[in-house]
């Protein structure tokens, strides 16, 4: 199943951490195999909970692993580096700098361009990510959409041989959502970054990955995979595409199955309408 | 369904919105509003001293109780003519100087160490607190008889007065970093130093000016406490020999120019707040 070529590879990862409050070991997640291929979308899925938000910080280096290997163009991931850069959930931006300041901050803090490259650099990722007349404003003008992008730009700016996106629609409403998730295949599909993408939102996946894995509930593993072969470019009406649809059924179910509570159970406390 | 035309992202529908924060109104506003505080807040202190003229005026009380506040303002103005004034101001003011001078750098020093390195906080944790709930100037005694009846005392206790609220200030800063702020950094692979200097520094500010700005209140109570139990000049001894000899506008123009010291001190720190501050939205 492991393919040389593989850019990320996982192999049998286990993530532990310990309680504070209730001194006890907890295994987020057990045995996570998976490769992601160079130039590949790959979205992982989950019932929440079930530690692929955890699995990502792992592979952005910010926490050990506790087993297993994890491995990245053939080299062993042990803290942040210059070859991922991560798109995080809540934007992260500092308030007391503008948008340009905060796009340059990756680099900045990488220290691998000089102040006027950056500079430089940074104005034509803000025109990439539809961001052009707002170099000047700061974060708490923006609206979450924005922020999202500029968080983005941040990540695009460090040039990475890995993208990694941890929810990071999650929190926009729903049209916003979906004009971001368009944005962001159209500025992936210039760069064929490979890149992991962490979601609860099944479409969301479906609608940007080549494949979609699916992890069981905690601790967390991989349940199954799904090879999206919807072509591309793909605009926002594939997502009422049959195809789309049954690959949305296929991956619902795979889910419902890890939930604490089985949909039927639901369903069936649900009074008679 | 084929899957065909890529459609031009058009982000306008989020871009064209108004920023998220700034202040609105339905009406707008006159143009009247703009001077609003300073015109309202100007017409209660004249109120106020008109009423206390009147109240005084009216002699009900002899002037050594109750002068008015025209007795002040002569008094105020005959203490800048006879020119003593000028070595009062001069001592206190050196004795604020080098007092709040040194609590700043100790303060500001202390108080990010203690931020940074927990071990370093939990160290000096019982020491700061100590301090902190003690009042120092009943410590005055002790610097008269350490440092006599010249300027050091005094030193001594605005030192001790400012340097905690400041230690605690900057230290609080330091602590409320944003956690997802931190990685972010680390994320990126940030350096301890640079971490330190681009988010942890720029997101203290605002706590360690807090503390600068309690600091001043501290510094001017200790240099009138101070002055008052010992000292050959200064505007405390100035308050002092007035109030004792019963010449009570001039010890009330003394405790005016404490005041207005205080209050220039204060703006000008809160000048240097809202530089600092010009990225958050007004909140009112």
């Amino acid at each position: 199943m492991y393919d040389r070529s593989a850019k990320l590879a996982a192999k049998g990862v286990v993530i532990e951490y310990w309680l504070q409050r209730s001194r006890s070991l907890f295994t987020a997640v057990k045995g996570v195999d998976l490769e992601v291929r160079p130039g590949e979308l790959l979205a992982i899925v989950g019932p929440s909970g079930c530690g692929k938000t955890t699995f990502l910080n792992a592979v952005d280096g910010l926490i050990p692993i506790a087993g297993g290997s994890l491995t990245l163009d053939g080299r062993e991931i042990r803290s942040p580096g210059r070859d991922r850069a991560m798109v995080f959930q809540q934007p992260g931006l500092l308030p007391w700098r503008t948008v340009l300041g905060n796009v340059i901050f990756g680099v900045e803090a990488q220290g691998t361009m000089s102040k006027s490259e950056a500079v430089a650099r940074a104005r034509q990722q803000i025109e990439l990510v539809g961001l052009k007349g707002f170099e000047d404003a700061y974060p708490l003008e923006l609206s979450g959409g924005m922020q999202q992008r500029v968080n983005l730009a941040r990540a695009l700016l460090t040039d990475p041989e890995m993208l990694l996106l941890d929810e990071p629609f999650a929190a926009l409403d729903a049209q916003t959502r979906e004009m971001m998730q368009l944005e962001l295949l159209k500025i992936w599909s210039q760069t064929r970054k490979t890149a992991l993408f962490i979601t609860h939102d099944i479409k969301e996946a479906i609608y940007l990955a080549d494949r979609v894995i699916v992890f069981t509930r905690r601790p967390g593993r991989v349940k199954n995979v799904v090879d999206i072969k919807l072509s591309r470019p793909r605009d926002l009406r594939v997502k009422r595409d049959p195809q789309f649809l049954t690959y949305e059924d296929e991956i619902w179910e795979s889910i419902q199955e890890e939930l604490a509570v089985p949909a039927e159970r639901l369903i069936a406390g649900v009074p008679a309408a | 369904m084929s899957i065909q035309s890529w459609e031009p992202a058009a982000p306008t529908t989020t871009l064209d919105r108004p920023p998220a924060q700034e202040r609105r109104s339905v009406v707008k506003p006159s143009p009247f509003k703009q001077y609003e505080p300073v015109v309202i807040g100007t017409l209660s202190v004249v109120l106020a001293l008109a009423a206390w003229q009147l109240v005084a005026n009216a002699r009900i009380y002899s002037i050594l109780f109750v002068p008015g506040p025209w007795d002040v303002a002569q008094a105020f103005v005959k203490l800048f003519q006879t020119g003593d004034i000028w070595l009062d101001i001069g001592t206190s003011g050196a004795e604020i100087g080098i007092g709040y001078g040194m609590a700043v750098v100790a303060g500001l020093a202390l108080g990010l160490l203690m931020g940074w390195y927990t071990r370093f906080q939990y160290a000096l944790d019982p020491f700061v607190n100590f301090f902190y709930s003690t009042p120092r100037i009943v410590l005055i005694p002790l610097f008269i008889l350490w440092f006599g009846i010249e300027m050091q005392p005094k030193i001594a206790v605005i030192f001790l007065g400012a340097l905690f609220p400041i230690i605690i200030n900057t230290m609080a800063g330091v602590r409320n970093t944003e956690a997802a702020l931190l990685r972010v950094a680390r994320s990126f692979g940030a350096s301890d130093a640079l971490i330190f200097r681009r988010v942890v520094l720029p997101g203290s500010v605002p706590f360690i000016l807090t503390g600068f700005r309690l600091g001043v209140g501290h510094a001017l109570t200790g240099v009138v406490v101070g002055e008052l139990i010992a000292a050959k000049h200064g505007v405390g001894q100035l308050i002092a020999i007035a109030g004792q000899t019963f010449q009570t506008p001039k010890m009330l123009a003394g405790v005016i120019l404490i005041a207005g010291t205080g209050m220039l001190l204060t703006t000008m720190i809160q000048r240097v707040e809202n530089r600092f501050q010009s990225w958050r939205p007004q909140i009112r």
